[in-house]
C-alpha cells in the first residue's frame, strides 16, 4: 500500500463531513416518507370506520308515531278473526288511516290525505293486524298505539333532533304536523327492533338484515362442513404422503394458482358448472356454499399445510419408533397437534367467505327476498350481498340501512378474527 | 325416499357394519388368546366391513342424484305429444320447467292443456319409480359390501393395510379437487367463450375499440347490432388499476421498510396488525365507502378547483382500490425485506452508509425480486377487484386515459351482462364468460410468473 499525501487525506474529510449534513438530512426526510406511509394507511382504517359508524349509527333507533287505535270491526271488514282468507282480505290500512285522520281533524281534500297517511310506514296496518291477533279481545277497543313511522319521516326527524333538518322530500304540512306531534310528545326514537327481526323490504323502515344473516350462516355452515374436511385431508395427503413426483407438484401449482384467481372467476365456474350444468336451482344456499368451498379451499388447504409443518418431526420418529403405522402416527399424533393451526385457518377462511360477495352475484343470491330462509334449498341473500343491494336503492334512509348492516358484518368478521388470534396464542405450541 | 334420508341410512348402516365388524374381530380373537393374535386391532376390522358397506353406495348415490333428472328429463320430452314438442333448446329448457313446475305443484294445473299435465304425470311417477328404485339398489348394495367386508374377517386378514390404503386414495381425492376446480374453470370458461366467438369473430373482440353489448329484440331495432370490442373495458381495467397502483405500491411499501427497518417493537406490534385490518374488510364496504364518500368529496374538491370530476371517477374507484391493496403489499413486502439477511445490513452499515442509504442500496436492490412479484400479484388482484368497481366505477365504456372521468371495467361488465334473468346462449351473456377468459388467463400468467420469481428469491436467501 501506498501511503496518500496528508493534504488529499484532509480534502477528502472535509468533503464527507460536508456531505454529511446533506446525507443525514435525507435520512431524516426517508425516516419521515415512512412515518407517513404508516399513519396514511392507519389513517384510511380510521376515515373509514368514522365514516360508517357516523352514518350508521342512527339506524339502530328509528321514529314510531303514537295514535290512539280504534279496532273497528266494519271498517276493516272482517267478520270472523280466525279465517285466514278473511283476514288476508281486510282493510287493515283503513284503522292507522282512521288513527291520523282522528289526531289531526281539520285535513281534507286528496293530496292533504294522502301527505297525511304518508306519515307513518305503509306497512303499519299489518303491525296493527298483528297486534289485533295476538290479543283478539282488542277488537271494537281503543288504544294508544306507537306506530312506525315513513322512513322520509325518520330521516327528517332525527335530522332534525340533530339540528340540521333535511326536509328535501317533506311538505310543509307534514313539518307542521310533525312539530305538533313533537310538542305533544307524540313522537319519539325506539330501539329498531326491526332491523334485526325482519327480511328485506322495498320501504327502509321495514327492511331488516335477518333474512341476509341467516342466509349467510346457512352459507358458512355448508362451507365449513365441505371445505374444512377436504381441505384438511388434502393438506395431510401433499405433507404426510405424498410422494415428490410431477403430480403432486402439479397440485400444489394449482393450490397456489387457485388462492390468487379471482373471486368473480369461481361465480361463473359455479354458474356454468353448477347452475348450468347440474341444474342446481340458482339463489339457494346450497349452490352458494359450494362456489365459497371451491374458494375457501387453498387457503384452508395453505394454512392447514403450515400447521403440520409446525410439527417437529420428532414427534414423528418416536411414534413410528413404538410401531406405530403412518397412517396411525398421522391420525394419533401430527392430527391432534396441528389442529388449533387449522382451526385458526378454518376461521379465517370463514371471515373471508362471510365477507365475498362478487361470486355470489354471478349464482342469483342477489334476488330481492323477503322471507326469512329456514333451510338450505330457500332462496337466499347474504349479509355482504345485501348490502350491495341497500347501497343501490335510491331512498336516503337506505345509506343509514347500509351503514348499519355494514357495522353488523364488521363485527362478525371481528368477533371471528379475534377468536382465530385467541385460539393461536391459546392453543399454540412452541417445540 | 328423499336423498338426505338416504344419506343418513348410509351412514347408520356403515355404523352398525363397524361394530358389527369389530364385535366379530374380538369375538374371534378371544378363543386365540386375545387381540394380540388378530393381525390389526379390532377398529380396522370394523373399518373395513364400514368401507365396504357405505362407499360402494355413497359413489353410486352421488352418481345417480347428478345424473338422474336431465335423464328423467329426457325420457319425459321424448314421450310428449308431438304438438308441445320443443324445437329447439329454448323450448325445450322452457318445457322442462314447465313439466317440473306442474309436477312440484308450483304452477296450478288448472287451464293447462292435457298433453302437458300428462307430461308432468309422468314426470312425477318417473321419479318416484326413480328414488324407489335407488333406494332399493342402495340399502342391496350396503348390505351386500356389508356381508362380504364381516365374512372376510379372520385373525390373518390384514385389515389394517387394505384401511390404510382406501384412506389415502380417499386423501388423494381431496387433494386433487384442486385440479378438478382449475379444469373446471378453464372448461366451462373456455366452452362458452368458443360458442361466443363463433357469433363474434376474436380478432373483432380482443381489439375492436366499442362496446355497447345490445342484442337486437328486432330485426329492424336502431343500435341494435351489438358492438364486442373489448379494448374499452380493458383500458378502463388498466386505468383503475394503475391508480390503485400509484396509492398502494409507495404507501405499502414504505410502511413496509418503515415497520422492518426503523420502527421500535412496540410501534411494530400495534401499527401492523392495525394496517392488517384494512386486508380484512370486506370489497363490499370499500365500494360503498368509494361510492358515497370518496367520490362525492373528490367531486366537490374537483368542483372547487374548477375540474369536472365525474361522479364514478376511476380515480375514486381506483383509490380504494389501492387503500384496499395497502397491507397486502406491505405484508409481502415486510416478508422479502426481514428474509434479507443481516449480514448485508452489518456490512453496509459498518462501511459508513445511513439506513436510509443501506435500505436503499442494499436492500431493496436485494429483496427487488421479491418486491416485484408481490407488486404483480398486487396488479392481478386489482385486476380482478369487482365489488369497488361495480359500486364504484361507471357502466358506459369509454376509451379514455383521463382518471377523472367514468370508465367501466371487464369485472363490471361480467356483472352487469350475468345479472338479471337472460337467455343463456345470446352474445351477450356469451360474452360475460369471453371477458372471464380474458381476465382468468391474464390473472394466470401474472400469478405464475410472480409466484415463480417469489420462490427463486426464496431460494436464494434460504
Amino acid at each position: 500500500m501506498t501511503k496518500k499525501p496528508m493534504t488529499d487525506s484532509s480534502n477528502h474529510l472535509d468533503k464527507i463531513k460536508k456531505s454529511l449534513s446533506r446525507r443525514n438530512r435525507a435520512e431524516k426526510r426517508f425516516r419521515w416518507y415512512g412515518r407517513m406511509a404508516v399513519f396514511v394507511g392507519l389513517a384510511a382504517v380510521m376515515v373509514l370506520f368514522t365514516d360508517i359508524i357516523s352514518k350508521g349509527h342512527g339506524a339502530f333507533r328509528i321514529t314510531y308515531v303514537e295514535l290512539q287505535v280504534t279496532y273497528d270491526q266494519d271498517m276493516i271488514g272482517v267478520e270472523n278473526l280466525t279465517d285466514p282468507a278473511q283476514l288476508a282480505l281486510g282493510d287493515w290500512e283503513a284503522l292507522s288511516k282512521a288513527a291520523l285522520r282522528n289526531e289531526f281533524g281539520d285535513v281534507s281534500g286528496r293530496r292533504d290525505k294522502r301527505k297525511l297517511y304518508g306519515l307513518i310506514s305503509s306497512g303499519a296496518g299489518y303491525d296493527l293486524k298483528d297486534r289485533l291477533l295476538a290479543n283478539p279481545l282488542l277488537l271494537g277497543e281503543t288504544e294508544n298505539v306507537w306506530i312506525l313511522a315513513d322512513d322520509d319521516i325518520d330521516t327528517y326527524y332525527k335530522s332534525w333532533l340533530d339540528g340540521e333538518p333535511y326536509a328535501a322530500r317533506m311538505s310543509a304540512k307534514q313539518i307542521q304536523w310533525i312539530d305538533e306531534l313533537h310538542a305533544q310528545g307524540k313522537i319519539r326514537l325506539q330501539f329498531n327492533s326491526n332491523l334485526f327481526t325482519r327480511g328485506d323490504s322495498r320501504e327502509p323502515e321495514q327492511a331488516g338484515i335477518r333474512g341476509a344473516v341467516m342466509g349467510s350462516l346457512l352459507v358458512l355452515i355448508l362451507t365449513l362442513m365441505l371445505s374444512f374436511p377436504i381441505g384438511v385431508s388434502a393438506a395431510i395427503y401433499l405433507e404426510e404422503f405424498a410422494p415428490r413426483n410431477r403430480w403432486t407438484d402439479f397440485i400444489e401449482v394449482n393450490i397456489n394458482n387457485l388462492a390468487a384467481v379471482p373471486s368473480i372467476i369461481f361465480g361463473l365456474l359455479g354458474l356454468a358448472i353448477f347452475i348450468n350444468f347440474f341444474h342446481v336451482p340458482r339463489s339457494v344456499p346450497i349452490v352458494g356454499g359450494l362456489v365459497l368451498t371451491l374458494m375457501t379451499l387453498p387457503t384452508i388447504i395453505i394454512t392447514s399445510r403450515a400447521a403440520i409443518k409446525s410439527v417437529p418431526p420428532s414427534i414423528r420418529e418416536a411414534a413410528m419408533g413404538m410401531g406405530a403405522s403412518k397412517s396411525q402416527v398421522v391420525l394419533h399424533h401430527v392430527l391432534p397437534l396441528s389442529l388449533p393451526g387449522m382451526l385458526t385457518g378454518a376461521i379465517i377462511g370463514m371471515a373471508q367467505a362471510l365477507g365475498e360477495s362478487a361470486p355470489l352475484l354471478m349464482i342469483g343470491m342477489v334476488a330481492f327476498i323477503v322471507d326469512i330462509p329456514a333451510g338450505f334449498s330457500d332462496p337466499a341473500t347474504v349479509l355482504p350481498v345485501q348490502i350491495f343491494l341497500w347501497a343501490d336503492s335510491p331512498e336516503r334512509a337506505f345509506i343509514e340501512k347500509t351503514s348499519a348492516a355494514i357495522m353488523v358484518l364488521l363485527s362478525f368478521l371481528i368477533v371471528m378474527n379475534t377468536v382465530a388470534v385467541w385460539l393461536r396464542k391459546r392453543l399454540e405450541r412452541r417445540w | 325416499m328423499q336423498a338426505t334420508n338416504i344419506l343418513i341410512l348410509i351412514l347408520g348402516l356403515g355404523a352398525f357394519a363397524f361394530f358389527l365388524g369389530r364385535g366379530r374381530s374380538l369375538a374371534l380373537a378371544k378363543p386365540l388368546g386375545g387381540i394380540r393374535k388378530l393381525h390389526s386391532l379390532p377398529s380396522y376390522y370394523g373399518l373395513h366391513a364400514a368401507l365396504w358397506c357405505a362407499l360402494p353406495s355413497l359413489v353410486l348415490l352421488f352418481l345417480w342424484i347428478m345424473f338422474d333428472d336431465p335423464l328423467i328429463n329426457s325420457i319425459v320430452v321424448e314421450s310428449v305429444a308431438a304438438d308441445i314438442a320443443p324445437t329447439d333448446t329454448a323450448s325445450y329448457n322452457l318445457l322442462i320447467n314447465k313439466i317440473a313446475n306442474l309436477a312440484d305443484g308450483i304452477l296450478p294445473r288448472k287451464g293447462e292443456s292435457a298433453a302437458l299435465i300428462a307430461a308432468a304425470d309422468h314426470m312425477s311417477s318417473l321419479r318416484v319409480i326413480s328414488r324407489w328404485a335407488l333406494t332399493a339398489l342402495l340399502l342391496t348394495i350396503s348390505l351386500l359390501g356389508l356381508l362380504w367386508g364381516w365374512s372376510r374377517i379372520s385373525a390373518s386378514f390384514r385389515a389394517r393395510p387394505v384401511v390404510e390404503k382406501v384412506m389415502q386414495n380417499i386423501l388423494l381425492a381431496c387433494a386433487c379437487l384442486a385440479i378438478f376446480t382449475t379444469l373446471g374453470i378453464v372448461l366451462s370458461v373456455m366452452f362458452e367463450s368458443i360458442q361466443f366467438f363463433r357469433s363474434v369473430p376474436i380478432f373483432d373482440f380482443v381489439f375492436g375499440l366499442e362496446w355497447s353489448p345490445q342484442t337486437a329484440i328486432r330485426e329492424d331495432q336502431v343500435g341494435s347490432s351489438g358492438s364486442f370490442g373489448a379494448v374499452p373495458l380493458f383500458v378502463g381495467t388498466l386505468l383503475v388499476s394503475a391508480v390503485a397502483m400509484f396509492v398502494a405500491v409507495p404507501v405499502g411499501l414504505m410502511s413496509a421498510i418503515y415497520l422492518a427497518e426503523y420502527a421500535s417493537k412496540s410501534v411494530r406490534t400495534y401499527a401492523k396488525p392495525a394496517l392488517e385490518i384494512l386486508a380484512g374488510i370486506p370489497t363490499v364496504v370499500y365500494g360503498f365507502f368509494a361510492a358515497l364518500t370518496v367520490a362525492p368529496f373528490l367531486r366537490d374538491l374537483g368542483a372547487s378547483f374548477g375540474l369536472s370530476v365525474s361522479s364514478e371517477s376511476a380515480l375514486a374507484a381506483g383509490g380504494v382500490m389501492g387503500v384496499m391493496i395497502i397491507p397486502f403489499i406491505s405484508s409481502l413486502a415486510d416478508d422479502v425485506i426481514t428474509a434479507v439477511p443481516q449480514s448485508m445490513r452489518d456490512g453496509s452499515l459498518a462501511m459508513g452508509a445511513t439506513q436510509s442509504e443501506t435500505v436503499r442500496r442494499v436492500i431493496i436492490p436485494a429483496a427487488l425480486p421479491g418486491i416485484v412479484g408481490g407488486v404483480m400479484l398486487a396488479i392481478s388482484r386489482a385486476i380482478g377487484e369487482t365489488m369497488i368497481v361495480v359500486m364504484a366505477a361507471g357502466m358506459a365504456a369509454k376509451l379514455t386515459a383521463n382518471p377523472l372521468e367514468s370508465v367501466t371495467t371487464v369485472t363490471v361488465q361480467i356483472v352487469t351482462l350475468l345479472t338479471g334473468d337472460q337467455e343463456f346462449d345470446s352474445p351477450k351473456t356469451l360474452a360475460a364468460f369471453a371477458l372471464g377468459l380474458m381476465l382468468f388467463t391474464v390473472t394466470l400468467l401474472l400469478n405464475i410468473f410472480a409466484l415463480h420469481i417469489v420462490k427463486k428469491y426464496r431460494e436464494q436467501y434460504d
